[in-house]
This record gives structure tokens, sequence and C-alpha cells, in this order.
């Protein structure tokens, strides 16, 4: 295992994109300490800001002290497994395609924006933009899952295309906004205008009733199906919700009806059953 | 001041007739000059260029790299800017970006490291020409000006309507003063006011715009006798109706006929030669036969390509309703913006796909029109940049051209019904170096009018490229060995060795003051911008200006062919 410790005093946040397993194996710890990051506007190597011991050859990689302004941990990361023993800064696990992010502490903006694949699991909470779009782009998530024990900023699950977001706590406005397909849960309240302008995918809310848009229709109760093998999955990961506590039925909603209007957000509440 | 020689370069100046000669190039104050008659008299600085192909820097008439739609382009495309490539800061340059739509320090940078030495901008909205000069302020190490877009403006409208052609060439001549401008565009004429009145575009030339009453096929002839009645040095550019519609080269055709013998620049042809029903995709085809016969019958037309390339880019026109079709066929995003009394503009991400049939045949089109046209100095190489491709794109349009072989691989590898439905697949003909130095160089300069560019006569402005030969001729345009701007040495290699600012080129034009009352009046009841602050000032060009002579006017359009 490698393990990486930050002892940087700097405000200025440490762009450290090279913190992936798949790029640090094989490497030998002088290797990684010459490994370039970005340092406002300016480069320095990976060693000014790290303690490094071991290796990652195994691809497994530990990342000590706070690490709350180092960004892009993880980024296009392809395997192997990050444990941040901690916070960490944006964009942790940003695109990745493959391997296991643990988090256990809290997660600044943009944790798992774009990601393609693999498993981001954040013990503390996320910022805004969880599993996101970046600016411009047409798409955010587009696999893989991402599970946050704590509550989650605004815009979790912009333009979501494909995988499976789940929040213990609260999220923010504008949850699964522009969401295009996957699927998201949230086990605490959500802020306004959840699913705005979602043209597919299930938004599935367990806590206070959301305020819902115009534009979402009243379809139909039901208790679905599928949600069983959700939950098996969150079950396998210790995730915060027992499913014995969940209302077995919900009101299901249609939209958004400004744009495709072919998502639904399901509402499992009291109300429901 | 110092006298550079290049010596033993293999020379390809089509303007002064020199198809790969081996000579001398004698260089002073940052133009060509004489070989001195005295024998005695030493360079202070020799350059040697033997085994290298030495022409004339580039020159690129139709591009969009400055002002306000090239900015929006840049603010609504961040993704393409995170995907793009970024050029790091040197000792001697800044840092940029690329995408679609590069920073403006870097596109100076890239043109130039391509041997361009010139490059205007084809579509600048009155009003933005303060900020196209401001962006042209931060481009370095080429030469540039700009188009000012006429063919929907309110003033020119009423005064077309009204039949007063003097206040029309008044006004024309007026506004390229006072926006520093160097020709004069129409876009789409008629169909964006159109369009900005909540209406269906136009059906053909004959249509007429409403409230104004006037018809395209009017703003077309009034405005490129203008042009002429002026003298501009580049006559009339044409962006015509109907842009990417299936069916619309009878238009073009028509527009070419309205023009009943005046000299007009028909500019991004390729995107307008389709056969077809704009309601059935399948009928999709090439006309391009019909148009280049039709070009090539007359002399005084001109066009440049547009060509496509496949990838990622990002379409920006001031032919507002095309960017609403565009992000109705696309589905992706769309900025829309009217310039008051003056224009519209519409900017749509765009990616051509190579399997996509549509786009392999507009790919295909626009090589049937560099191929079809018989005479080099009626093409000229243009990607449209950004619309097309990008300006980056000409070395491999020049491998195009010059290797059949690898537009046959390339054919290959397009749909097969793009075979049925161009000749592309017929044509043999392989250009030259000395018809690409015509078409990347000397043609534009000429079709621009621009006496200083596109040649290394004597007189010329000191803008030389020199080329490693290659069989790879994507390889040997992409990287030249070096470039000269103005007599100095700014590219080496790929390296940017020095960076200077070349100046605005614009055009000297005469309004008489007793027009300018009834200009003022206009304004003052209309527009947004006070009169006395609209001009562009001399602060905003900080690096000068080269300003080109109106000729002669050109003879009643009449009494020509």
């Amino acid at each position: 295992m490698l393990q990486l410790t930050y002892f940087g005093q700097s405000q200025i946040p440490v762009e450290a994109e090279c913190l992936a397993p798949d790029q640090l194996a094989g490497k030998t710890p002088g290797e990684i300490a010459r490994l370039p990051v970005q340092h406002g506007n300016s480069t320095a190597p990976l060693g000014d800001f790290f303690e490094i011991a071991g290796h990652a050859d195994d691809q497994e990689l530990r990342l000590m002290g706070d690490c709350s302004r180092v960004k892009g941990v993880g980024r296009r990361m392809q395997s192997g497994r990050i444990v941040i023993a901690g916070d960490i800064g944006m964009h942790v696990g940003a695109e990745m395609q493959g391997g296991e992010i643990v988090v256990q502490g809290q997660a600044a903006d943009w944790a798992g924006a774009e990601m393609r694949g693999g498993t981001l699991r954040i013990h503390g909470n996320a910022g805004d933009l969880l599993g996101g779009c970046y600016r411009g782009g047409r798409t955010g998530m587009r696999g893989g899952e991402i599970f946050v024990d704590g509550h989650a900023g605004h815009e979790t699950g912009h333009s979501l295309r494909r995988g499976f977001i789940a929040v213990g706590g609260q999220a923010g406005d504008f949850t699964g906004v522009s969401m295009i397909a996957g699927t998201i849960f949230v086990f605490g309240s959500t802020g306004r205008r959840i699913g705005a302008g979602m043209k597919r995918g299930t938004i599935a809310t367990f806590g206070t009733a959301p305020a819902l848009l115009p534009t979402f229709r009243y379809a139909s109760q039901l208790a679905p199906a599928f949600l069983a093998m959700y939950f098996r999955r969150l079950d396998e990961l210790g995730f915060l919700q027992p499913q014995a506590n969940l209302p077995p039925v919900c009101r299901r909603y249609c939209g958004d009806l400004a744009s495709l209007g072919k998502g639904e957000i399901l509402v499992f509440d009291a109300a429901a059953t | 001041m110092s006298l550079l020689k290049i010596t033993g370069g293999t020379v390809y100046d089509p303007t002064n007739q020199v198809d790969g000669v081996v000579q001398d190039l004698w260089v002073r104050d940052g133009k060509i000059v004489a070989a001195p008659v005295d024998p005695t008299v030493r360079p202070d600085r020799i350059l040697d260029a033997t085994g290298l192909v030495v022409m004339a820097g580039g020159v690129d008439l139709h591009a969009h790299i400055a002002g306000p739609k090239v900015n929006l382009a840049r603010k609504m495309r961040p993704e393409d800017k995170r995907h793009g490539a970024v050029l790091p800061r040197t000792p001697i340059t800044r840092s940029g970006t690329l995408g679609s739509v590069p920073s403006t320090f870097a596109t100076g940078y890239l043109y130039a490291g391509m041997g361009y030495t010139t490059v205007f901008d084809a579509a600048i909205p009155p009003l933005g020409a303060r900020h196209a000069h401001e962006e042209f302020a931060d481009t370095p190490l080429i030469d540039k000006g700009f188009f000012l877009l006429f063919g929907n403006n309110h003033y020119v409208l009423q005064q077309i309507a009204a039949g007063n052609t003097e206040r029309l060439n008044a006004f024309i001549a007026w506004l390229l003063q006072a926006a520093q401008g160097y020709a004069v565009k129409v876009v789409n004429p008629g169909g964006v006011e159109t369009w900005k009145q909540g209406r269906n575009d136009l059906a053909g030339l004959d249509d007429r715009v409403a409230h104004f009453g006037v018809t395209p096929r009017q703003i077309l002839s009034s405005i490129a006798q203008a042009a002429m009645d002026l003298g501009l040095p580049h006559p009339v550019h044409v962006h015509c109706n109907h842009l990417g519609l299936p069916g619309n080269w009878k238009t073009t055709l028509d527009t070419m006929q309205a023009l009943e013998g005046r000299r007009a620049h028909l500019t991004h042809i390729q995107f307008h030669s389709y056969g077809g029903d704009p309601d059935n995709q399948s009928q999709f085809c090439s006309l391009v036969p019909a148009l280049a016969d039709y070009v090539n019958a007359h002399p005084h037309l001109t066009v440049d390509v547009g060509q496509v390339l496949f990838g990622e880019t990002t379409s920006m026109t001031g032919d507002g309703p095309l960017g609403y079709y565009l992000h109705k066929v696309t589905g992706r995003k769309w900025t829309n913006a009217d310039t008051e009394m003056e224009a519209g503009c519409g900017i749509v991400p765009i990616t051509y796909k190579e399997k996509s049939f549509v786009h392999a045949l507009q790919w295909a089109i626009g090589l049937e029109w560099y191929l079809l046209v018989q005479d080099p100095w009626q093409i000229a190489m243009s990607t449209d940049h950004p619309n097309g491709g990008s300006f980056l794109a000409y070395p491999q349009i020049i491998q195009l051209l010059m290797d059949r072989n690898y537009r046959r691989e390339v054919l290959q590898q397009v749909p097969p019904r793009v075979l049925e439905r161009s000749v592309l697949k017929d044509l043999d003909r392989e250009y030259s170096l000395y018809e690409i130095a015509i078409i990347t160089r000397a043609g534009p300069a000429r079709m621009l009018g621009l006496p200083h560019k596109g040649h290394l006569g004597v007189g010329a402005d000191a803008d030389i490229a020199a080329y490693t030969p290659s069989a790879d001729k994507l390889a040997m345009f992409e990287l030249p060995r070096w470039v000269i701007k103005g007599g100095e040495m700014v590219v080496e290699q790929g390296e940017v060795r020095r960076e200077l600012f070349g100046p605005t080129v614009r055009v000297d034009t005469q309004c008489e003051a007793s027009f300018i009352p009834h200009i003022r009046k206009w304004f003052e009841e209309f527009y947004t911008v006070q009169f006395d602050n609209y001009p562009v000032d001399e602060h905003y060009l900080p690096y000068g200006s080269r300003t080109v002579p109106c000729r002669p006017a050109d003879p009643p359009h009449n009494s020509r062919p």
C-alpha cells in the first residue's frame, strides 16, 4: 500500500490529479515525489506537499492528513482503491472509470463529476454537483455508484445519464436537474425544484415529501419491485437506511413535462400508505 | 536598416509566375526588395533556405477569430475548452487554450505556426467592431481585418427600398470608416431580418422582406453595385440564402445570376451546393458540378470552400435563422443574438461524424469544389473556421488535394451512399505546389485586393514561410521549417521565436459630409448608442493599421459580359 500524508500549509489548493492508483503503480517513492502537481499558477513536485511511504504496486492508496485543499484525487482512475482518512477537496473521483474511492470525512464539490464507472463512497457530507455535469457539458455521471452517508449539496446528479446515487441525508436544490436517465435515492429531505428538466430516470425520496414543480403530474401509487435489488446493494455496503423502516408504497409523479417528461419521482412517505 | 538575404530556396510565387524556381530573396525594412545592383553590397544576415519550399505567408480570407460571436462561443462552450489542449506559457508567448475556438493569443500563434500571416474575420456586426478590434489587439503574429455585415442592416434596407443609391453608397463608405472595417459582407440577405421579425425564412430571392418591402435580389445587386461604385478592393462577400438546406443549390445559382455580372465573392460555397428536398434527407446529394460550371464560365466570381472536416466544432454565424435550424436539427445548446438595427447571430456546437451520410457528403462536396473549379485563382482554401472545422485542418486539406490515393482511402471509409451522391470518386485531379500556393496565399490576397500580401515580389510584405519538402504533405504543411513576418523570424520548427503584432488592415473609403446629418438623425432615433460614440477611434488599433485605398470605380455592371 502507498501511504501519502499531507503536510502542506498553503491555503492555495493543490491539484493532484496524478493521485490515482493505476497511475502510481510501479513507481518508486522518489518517482512519485517528483510527479508534478499544480499549485496556484505554478507546478510543484508532489513531494512538496506529501510525505510518501510504501508503493502502489497493489493499487492501494491511502491519503492521510487534512486533504480538504487537495483537488482532483482519483480523477480518471480506472482501477485500484483509494482510502481518504479525512476530508478531501473538490473533484474527487471525477471522471473515474473503475476502482473504488472511500472518503471517511467530507468531500467538497464535484465529487464523482462525470464519472463513468467504479464506486465512490463518502461517509461524511458531499458538496454541490455530486455526480454532476461540468458546466457546458451534455452528460453528468455515466456509470458507477456513489453513496453518501451524510448530506449532499445542490444539483446532485446534474444531467445524470446512467448509474446510481444514494444520499443518506438531505440533498440540496435541483437534485436530479436535467437528468437523462439513471437513479437517485435521497433518504432525507430535498431542496427546491427536484428533477427540474429531467427527461428520464428515477428519483426516489424517502424523507419529507418534496414540493414538486407544477410540471410533474401525479401518476399512481405503487410498490416498486425493483427497489429490492437496490436495497440489497445498500445492505451489502452497510448503508444507513434499514429497509424495514421505509414505507412500502410510494406516490409516482411523471415529468418533467417541460422537457421529455419520461422521468419519475417516487415519493415514499406516510401519506402514500 | 539591416538587409536580409534568403538564399537557395525553391520559390513558389504564383503572383509573379514563379513556379518552383531556386532563387534568392532580399528583405529590408519588412519588405521584399530587389537584389542589390551593386555587387559589393553584402547582406547583414543570410538565411540558408537550400532544399526548402518557400512561399509567401498564407492568407485566410474567411475565418471567425474575433468579435462578439467568437467570444460568445468561447463562453458558451466551457466543455470545449476543458477537453481542448492548452498552450503553456513560455518566456516569449502567453498561455492559451485551443478547442474549436482558440483564445486570442493562441489563434495568432497557431496561424503563424502553420505559415499563415494574414487573416480576415468574415462577419462583424458594426456594433461589435470595437470588440473585434480589442481582440485583434490580443492576436499576435498576423495582420488582420474584418468584413462588416450589411445585408440586413435597417438603414441599408431603407435606402434600397427608396432606391437612393447615393445614400446607400455613402452609408456603406461611412460605416466602413466608422468601424475601421475592410469589406462588405452580406449574410442571408433579408432572411435574417425576416426571421428577427418572427417570420419564416424567405422562400426565394424574390420574396419581400416585410416592413421594408425589398427582396434578397435587390439587396444583393444593390450592395454588390455599391461595393463596385466605391471601388472597394474586395467585392461584396456573399453568404447566400438557405445555407445548409437540401436543395439550396438553386438559390445559390439564382444568387450568382442575380449579381448580373457584378464582381462578387461567394463564401463557404460548400454549404450552398446541396441537391434534394429539405423535407426528405434521403434525396440529399451534391450539385457542385452545375455550380462549378457557372463559376468556371464567370471569372468575375470567386469562392472559398468552407470545407467540412470530421470532428467536434462550433458553428457560429451571422445567419440567425441558421443557428436556430442547427439547434433544432442537432438538439444541442444554442445562442441567439440580435444586434439591434444591424444583424443577427447564432452559435451551436456541432460534431461532424465520418459515419454520418450527411456529414460525409458535406466533406465530399467541399473537395469537389476544389477539384472542379478549373482556375485556382477563383477558389480559396477555407474551413469557414470554425464552422466546417478548424483552420488547423488546412494541411489535411492540402494532403487531400495533392494526393488522390489518400483521398480515395478516406473516401472508402465514409458511407457508401456518398459515392453515389457525389462525383468525388471520379475526380483524379491532384493539386501541384504552385496551385496550393495560389489557393492559400496568392489567390486570397488577390481576391481581397491586397497588393502587399500573398506574393514575394518587390514591395510585398516580407511574410515568408519555408516548408521542408516531403511526400507527406500533411507533415510538410503542419510544421513549417520557419516563418518570417515583416522581415522578422517569428516561428522556427513550430516554436514561436518572437512575438510581434501585425497591423489591422482597413479600407480607405470616403463619405461626403452632406450625407452625415441624415445618418445621425437615424441613429439618434433608433440606436442605443450615441452617434458620436459609435465610431471606433485609433486607440483601438494599438499596433497601427494598414489602409488599403479604394480602386477606381468599376464600370457600370451592364457593360460587363
